[in-house]
């Protein structure tokens, strides 16, 4: 293990002509966008937006973002950039018995990984699936006689029936596991295959993909946002997410999911960025990288959540005229009256007058109570909303087929850039530990690095898949990271130094740090981490977990014992590589104590 | 003679009252959209429409059963509404005083229904007889599902990609391998020559790069400017 570096030397600069470099600034930069804009600005932060006081959710993520985000950010790419090795390399230089942090880094960012590619395989069903006239998602399909709708699919809706039987062939409760699904198989090796391609040279590939991959989803969503803005019921759909409550800012939640989301958006402890700026020349100006890759990724998330809330409000307003107009057509249908009698202006007028003079007859249709504010109360986030509400929404728009392909090539394309990412914070440390031998070529290691990601992640091709998903999501791609986040941040500040850090970020950008970058980095930002840790662990302890299953209606339901002990385990695992790497180098240091001892 | 006809008459219509009503035995309701299927230019429900309207039904009961002779008399409406709804029944001619079976009327109904839609430029959802099913049409599927052409398609494209970068690999490799076989053998014959001063050789020396002590070079302000 290579020693603790002195004070005031530099990094070995012979080594320069081994180590991969970027082709120019432009590709690191957008290599690191990339990698932090991913799927969670198009479908969680717009969610968070919407649940939490709209524009007032602002406030509390740009301060989480000035406290938290861009100080960790900038450490992780000084840190990188400085010492010119992957998160293993980087914790092992600063000290031997933190080696720990590289490989929990390195065993988050294979999980991830895993379950990632598995949501960008649904992407890539639904955008085959999208080349058809009329989509498939928008209509039940007729049952065996031909006589009607196949009765699970009347029974919910269209879209719905595809995502849940059609798609995932989704079991009603977690333990039961089913086959592997041939089409998920399908599509998951052609994941697993573009990944491949695009990283098969490590940062040589991913460099000219980031150009495709990084630009294409500001291009499709600039597109969404003028046809989203044209489309009825836009207006009313943004002014909903904007609309701020700062009432909601007292509610202690609100805070700590702003904390997370902020985190958890940089893409940060994955060690993908400190394996990207390792790859950099040594005198580059990382803070300025770091408040750009910052600023520009919560810029995204505002940006995307306009064309969202547009299209979500056009499938509110939609909505709410289709109940109206089934009202509508039953009260002309039982009192047979001219049709276009009732308009959906005066509805709410004959309603009434009708309701006062016959009200058992109107109690025997069963209308339904339309209210326009219930529609658009219907938030969802994640796969619910790319796959459920906005597929729904894409059918009601002219011209569905190409709206479908921009968007989930636009889905496609933001996780992949992301995937680059966790493939290179699994790639360059598995290098740096020197178990494969150096003849071996890059390709290879690749190569195996995603069949072997491609067979663990059939697992999630079973019929339980989208619960494991969620399972892994929520565990393995959560608490693990916070804490080697905490690690990260006072292993610099502490075991290395500021001091010594400050000179290193000196040299390298040519200014001190100002005050505000030493206060965070000592202070703030390890208590912040902390404080984050645990409001995180207390309120995932305080209620059992819970899933919601398709029977075909949602059902809450908890997990049973073996799985909430899987849970723990994904959470753990990572998690304990820090210590017993530490413990090992412990025993061996005092093993090789007792060896001089005897030799004295 | 009048009187006979007056009774003649009278037993037509309580007939027609006794045999089409709503809810009558083997009658069935009728419920036209036409604002919603033609917009502007839909055409107003007069006699006329109803004449044609009772020739069709007369024709889906001949071609259902080509023995029977129904006449445009023995189908009868009632209660016709604004919205437009309409009961109607079909008397049988042959024999006195009876409907035609629920069974038979539903079954001419459906194995005409296009014809019948058609001739009132209607279709199966806007002009409606309730309680009788349509038949819903097949969905056109093809012999492959799109999804796996286009999975196909992409994939081909993916791996066709893959093969190409790995070849092109190999032979980058290829190449570097021979070239420093040449530049090995170069060493080997300069070896022997190599000055060697400290430890390190002296071209070393001479290049910029190298090792630099950071306890001197840091600073450059510990040298006073000239």
């Amino acid at each position: 293990m290579p020693k603790a570096l002195p004070a005031g030397m530099l990094p070995e600069v012979l080594k320069e002509d081994d180590r991969p470099k970027w082709d120019n600034k432009f590709q690191y930069i957008l290599s690191c966008i990339g990698f932090a804009v991913g799927l969670g600005n198009v479908w969680r932060f717009p969610y968070l937006c919407q649940i939490y006081g709209g524009g007032a959710f602002l406030i509390p993520y740009f301060i989480a973002l000035i406290f938290e985000g861009i100080p960790l950010l900038h450490l992780e790419l000084a840190i990188g950039q400085y010492l010119r090795r992957g998160s293993v390399g980087i914790w092992s230089t600063i000290s031997p018995y933190l080696g720990g942090v590289g490989i929990a880094s390195m065993v988050v960012s294979f999980v991830v990984g895993l379950y990632y590619n598995t949501i960008l395989c649904w992407v890539l069903w639904y955008f085959f699936n999208s080349f058809q006239d009329p989509l498939p998602w928008s209509t039940c399909p007729l049952n065996e006689n031909r006589t009607g709708l196949i009765e699970e699919c009347r029974a919910s809706t269209p879209v719905n029936y595809f995502w849940y039987r059609r798609t995932l062939n989704v079991t009603t409760d977690i333990t039961e596991s089913g086959t592997t699904q041939w089409w998920l198989v399908l599509c998951l090796a052609a994941a697993w295959a573009v990944v491949y391609l695009c990283t098969i040279r490590g940062i040589e590939t991913t460099g000219k993909a980031i150009y495709v991959t990084a630009f294409f989803p500001y291009l499709v969503l600039t597109v969404f946002l003028i046809r989203g803005l044209t489309l009825p019921g836009a207006v009313d759909g943004l002014v909903y997410l904007f609309t701020p409550n700062l009432n909601i800012l007292k509610n202690p939640r609100v805070w700590l999911d702003a904390a997370t989301q902020i985190f958890f958006s940089l893409s940060l402890a994955f060690g993908g960025l400190i394996a990207f700026a390792s790859y950099n020349p040594p005198k580059n100006d990382c803070e300025k990288d770091a408040v750009t890759v910052a600023v520009v990724n919560s810029i995204t998330s505002l940006y995307a959540s306009i064309p969202i809330f547009a299209v979500l409000g056009f499938k509110a307003t939609t909505s709410y005229w289709d109940c109206l107009d089934r009202n509508i057509i039953s009260i002309i249908n039982a009192f047979d009256l001219p049709e276009q009698s009732i308009l959906r202006d005066n509805y709410t007028t004959w309603f009434e007058s009708l309701n006062s003079e016959y009200p058992d007859r109107i109690a025997s249709l069963k209308l339904k109570r339309c209210n326009l504010q219930e529609f658009l109360d219907q938030s969802a986030s994640g796969t619910g909303l790319a796959f459920i509400v906005f597929t729904e929404a894409i059918i009601l728009m002219p011209g569905s087929q190409v709206w479908a392909i921009l968007f989930f090539v636009m889905l496609f394309s933001l996780g992949l850039s992301s995937m680059f990412g966790n493939i290179e914070g699994v790639f360059t440390p598995l290098m740096e530990l020197n178990l494969i031998p150096k003849s071996v070529p890059k390709e290879a290691i690749s190569g195996v690095i995603c069949l072997i990601s491609f067979a663990s992640a059939l697992c999630f091709t079973l019929r339980s898949g989208s619960y494991w998903l969620h399972v892994f999501d929520s565990y393995a791609g959560s608490l693990p990271l916070l804490i080697i986040s905490f690690f990260e941040v006072t292993a610099v500040a502490y075991v290395y130094g500021i001091k010594r850090f400050s000179d290193n970020i000196k040299w390298m950008t040519g200014r001190q740090p100002n005050l505000y970058w030493q206060v965070m980095w000592k202070i703030i930002s390890p208590l912040l981490m902390l404080t984050v840790f645990l409001a995180f662990v207390s309120i995932q302890v305080q209620k059992q977990p819970t899933y919601g299953a398709w029977n075909p209606e949602y059902e809450e339901k908890l997990y049973p014992g073996w799985v909430v002990a899987i849970c723990a385990l994904l959470a753990a695992l990572p998690s304990i590589c820090i210590p017993a790497v530490a413990l090992y180098h412990l025993i061996k240091r005092v093993g090789l104590g007792g060896q001089v001892l005897e030799t004295i | 003679m009048q009187g006979f006809l007056l009774l003649a008459f009278s037993l037509v219509t309580t007939a027609h009252a006794e045999f089409c009503r709503p809810d009558a035995q083997n009658a069935f309701k009728v419920r036209l959209s036409l604002k919603t299927a033609l917009g502007d230019n839909a055409y107003a429900w007069d006699a006329s429409e109803e004449y044609l309207f009772k020739a069709m039904v007369a024709f889906a009961m001949r071609r259902y059963s080509s023995q029977k002779t129904t006449q445009i008399s023995n189908v009868l409406l009632c209660n016709v509404t604004d919205r437009v709804s309409f009961w109607f029944v079909v008397t049988d001619s042959s024999k006195n005083a009876t409907t035609v079976p629920r069974g038979e009327v539903e079954a001419a109904i459906r194995m005409t229904r296009n014809r019948i839609n058609n001739a009132f430029l209607l279709n199966d959802r806007t002009m409606q007889f309730l309680k009788i099913s349509s038949t819903l049409s097949p969905p056109t599927e093809p012999s492959v599902p799109i999804w796996l052409v286009v999975f196909g398609v992409v994939f081909c494209l993916i791996v066709a990609g893959i093969i190409f970068l790995i070849v092109s690999g190999i032979q980058q490799r290829k190449k570097n391998n021979k070239e420093p076989a040449e530049t090995e053998n170069l060493e080997e014959k300069c070896e022997a020559t190599v000055t060697i001063e400290n430890g390190m050789p002296c071209d070393m020396l001479n290049l910029k790069t190298g090792q630099i002590n950071g306890g001197y070079a840091a600073d450059d302000e510990r040298f006073t400017p000239l």
